[in-house]
């Protein structure tokens, strides 16, 4: 869909951040980040979403004042019954936007306009079809779709009233467990955890047995160790349909990061300005271009 | 006796080739699952699979000594190639498979909107845990089974079973992998291939067996070094989810996801029937025949024994775990988690 403004949004915190941190990341975002769009909530662990409860309505007013649209995003994996419920009373919210990161969120979704998460497989025109069908109006891709597929995907659905999100910055989800691989890392399990993850405010990285960087965990999700970084794709990707640009949050610098990509967007800066704003970040790891080409890992990395 | 308080279980059992086809059968598989030689199924591994001829053969040879076959139609197609897929699901109706097992929307909306009496199963690839996911499926697109992920004990099993309108089927032996079924790109990640669109977990040709002069063996998929072995030590697979990993919360080296064992579920077989579990499906369609021939005997032997009322006798099967060492996994206790 080429008519429709371009936006970047922010994703939900993936990470385990103390509370009043979490609360001040978000009032600076109102107040200083450009993007258009925040999406709001716990997707990983039911356990720490009561962590956050206190600080939601703050949160959300100062960012509905800063006229940014909240989405709220549920749980990306659901098997106990406090996720079920953690789920259920996000999707009930009827006024709100929500954002389903799992097919248990959809039968409360249905029959009003909704977002599909990354965590929820949409791959192809037909499933893209059959969500829009029960009301689900915007599509954020899962990371590793390449570009040659999102094209494709963004072609295939140009009768359908469907917005497609493509993530552009930040560590990759790579992969999801029942089981919680800080609370492993810890000797520990994840009923007795005690949120030993809030260490880790980008994740708890692992390197293979040789010593080379590798993967980063973050409760039960797994990370890439390098950061997604698709500033300079960001035009090509719009060429293909793509209209909406997620940037993922990290402990570094996310106003910078926002103003880059709303810049390049809005015009304000060039690619080349864009891309050299991102660096000195201070990230935990190098920028790569993650699936875009649809190659392996050694080839991506940019630097 | 207790034994009418079970409904008698189906033995799902794996069917790489078509040989493996009819030794699972003739073993005493009540019903086996394969796929087509392509991208549509989630073992999409050179040599294995079937070609149309080939399915159309085994399932008369299956019908014909009163077994299943289900077809594995379980991979997310990519934008724009959902012909591929469309051909598997229509030859699947054409040959007269027992049901189709689909995990992606569009494929699974394809086959109930064009053949609304062929059966559904939901695939493991779909990762529906929670009865709300599994009623979403039931409702959209009439599925009759689900195929559980490998992430909820016993007892959340029995409690899905009251919530939801078909059938559970639930892995009970075999190859563990660590991450939830349908949401992992660990091998996309690093090989370039994908689990979900290409079929394809830790690919032989990005294996890689490294040897030093101590003949310590080190594995490796792609460009990472996935574990390291001494001579005594039987090496596994190069798999990134039971591979060995340094990080600062440990002073060694640690499986971070899962040790290389193999799932087994036999001590709780007389738990997962009265969970409401009535399809028992084992792992493996890349395994040789005379694996598949010593499971499926074990298990049917297993399974007769418990409906008869009998204690199930299943020793022999820690022979063919994965290093001789065997897991519960999540079924047991919340404490796996």
């Amino acid at each position: 869909m080429n008519d429709v403004a371009a936006q970047i949004t922010l994703g939900p915190v993936l990470f385990n951040w103390q509370p009043d941190h979490w609360r001040d990341f978000y009032f600076r975002i109102a107040d200083e980040a450009p993007v258009q769009t925040v999406y709001l909530g716990e997707v990983l662990c039911s356990k720490r979403a009561p962590l956050f409860a206190e600080h939601y309505e703050a949160v959300t007013e100062r960012l509905r004042a800063a006229r940014k649209t909240v989405v709220f995003s549920t749980l990306s994996e659901v098997t106990q019954n406090l996720d079920r419920k953690l789920v259920e009373s996000v999707a009930a919210s009827q006024n709100d936007l929500v954002e389903a990161n799992d097919a248990s969120a959809l039968p409360q979704l249905a029959g009003r306009p909704h977002h599909i998460g990354p965590f929820i497989n949409v791959y192809n025109e037909r499933s893209v079809a059959v969500l829009a069908e029960s009301g689900a109006c915007n599509f954020c891709l899962p990371v590793e779709m390449p570009a040659a597929t999102i094209g494709a995907l963004c072609r295939e659905t140009q009768s359908l009233d469907a917005t497609f999100e493509v993530m552009v910055f930040g560590r990759m989800p790579l992969a999801l467990s029942a089981r919680c691989y800080h609370a492993r890392a810890h000797a520990r399990t994840k009923d007795s955890c005690r949120f030993v993850c809030e260490n880790d405010p980008d994740g708890l990285e692992l390197r293979t047995l040789s010593g080379q960087p590798f993967l980063a965990v973050n409760g039960i999700q797994t990370l890439s160790y390098d950061f997604l970084n698709l500033i300079d794709r960001v035009e090509d990707l719009r060429g293909l349909g793509v209209s909406r640009f997620r940037l993922s949050p990290h402990s570094c610098d996310m106003v910078r990061v926002a103003q880059a990509f709303c810049g390049l967007l809005d015009g304000t800066i060039t690619a080349t300005e864009a891309a050299e704003a991102l660096i000195g970040l201070n990230l935990p790891g190098p920028f790569s271009t993650g699936f875009y080409h649809g190659k392996a890992a050694l080839s991506r990395s940019l630097q | 006796m207790n034994d009418n308080r079970y409904v008698r279980p189906e033995l799902v059992c794996p069917a790489g080739t078509p040989a493996a086809l009819r030794t699972a059968v003739d073993a005493g598989a009540d019903a086996v699952y394969c796929g087509l030689q392509n991208a549509t199924n989630a073992r999409n591994f050179p040599g294995l699979n079937f070609a149309p001829a080939e399915l159309e053969t085994a399932i008369g040879y299956a019908h014909a000594r009163h077994a299943k076959v289900l077809l594995a139609v379980n991979t997310f197609p990519r934008a724009g190639e959902f012909a591929l897929w469309r051909e598997a699901v229509d030859l699947g109706a054409r040959l007269g498979a027992d049901a189709l097992i689909v995990a992606d929307l569009g494929v699974a909306d394809y086959a109930a909107q064009t053949y609304p009496e062929l059966r559904l199963h939901l695939s493991v690839q779909a990762g529906a845990s929670s009865p709300e996911a599994i009623r979403f499926y039931c409702q959209k697109f009439g599925v009759k089974r689900v195929v559980l992920p490998r992430i909820l004990t016993v007892a959340e099993i029995a409690d899905v079973h009251r919530q939801i309108p078909c059938e559970i089927e639930a892995f009970v032996f075999g190859n563990i992998g660590m991450m939830a079924e349908g949401r992992c790109s660990l091998t996309n990640y690093v090989c370039g291939l994908s689990t979900n669109m290409d079929g394809v977990c830790s690919p032989a040709a990005d294996v890689h067996y490294e040897e030093d002069a101590e003949r310590n063996l080190t594995t490796k998929l792609g460009p990472y070094v996935i574990d390291r072995f001494t001579a005594e030590e039987s090496a596994g697979y190069p798999t990134i989810c039971k591979g060995r990993y340094l990080c600062d919360a440990r002073t060694e080296a640690y499986y971070a996801f899962e040790e290389p064992v193999t799932l087994n579920l036999s001590a709780l077989l007389p738990d997962l029937m009265r969970a409401g579990v009535t399809a028992l499906k084992i792992e493996g369609r890349q395994r040789s025949r005379a694996y598949v021939k010593a499971v499926v005997s074990a298990f049917r032997n297993a399974v007769d024994d418990i409906m008869a009322g009998r204690d199930a006798s299943l020793a022999s099967l820690i022979a063919l775990t994965e290093g001789h060492r065997e897991t519960e996994g999540a079924y047991r206790s919340k404490a796996w988690r």
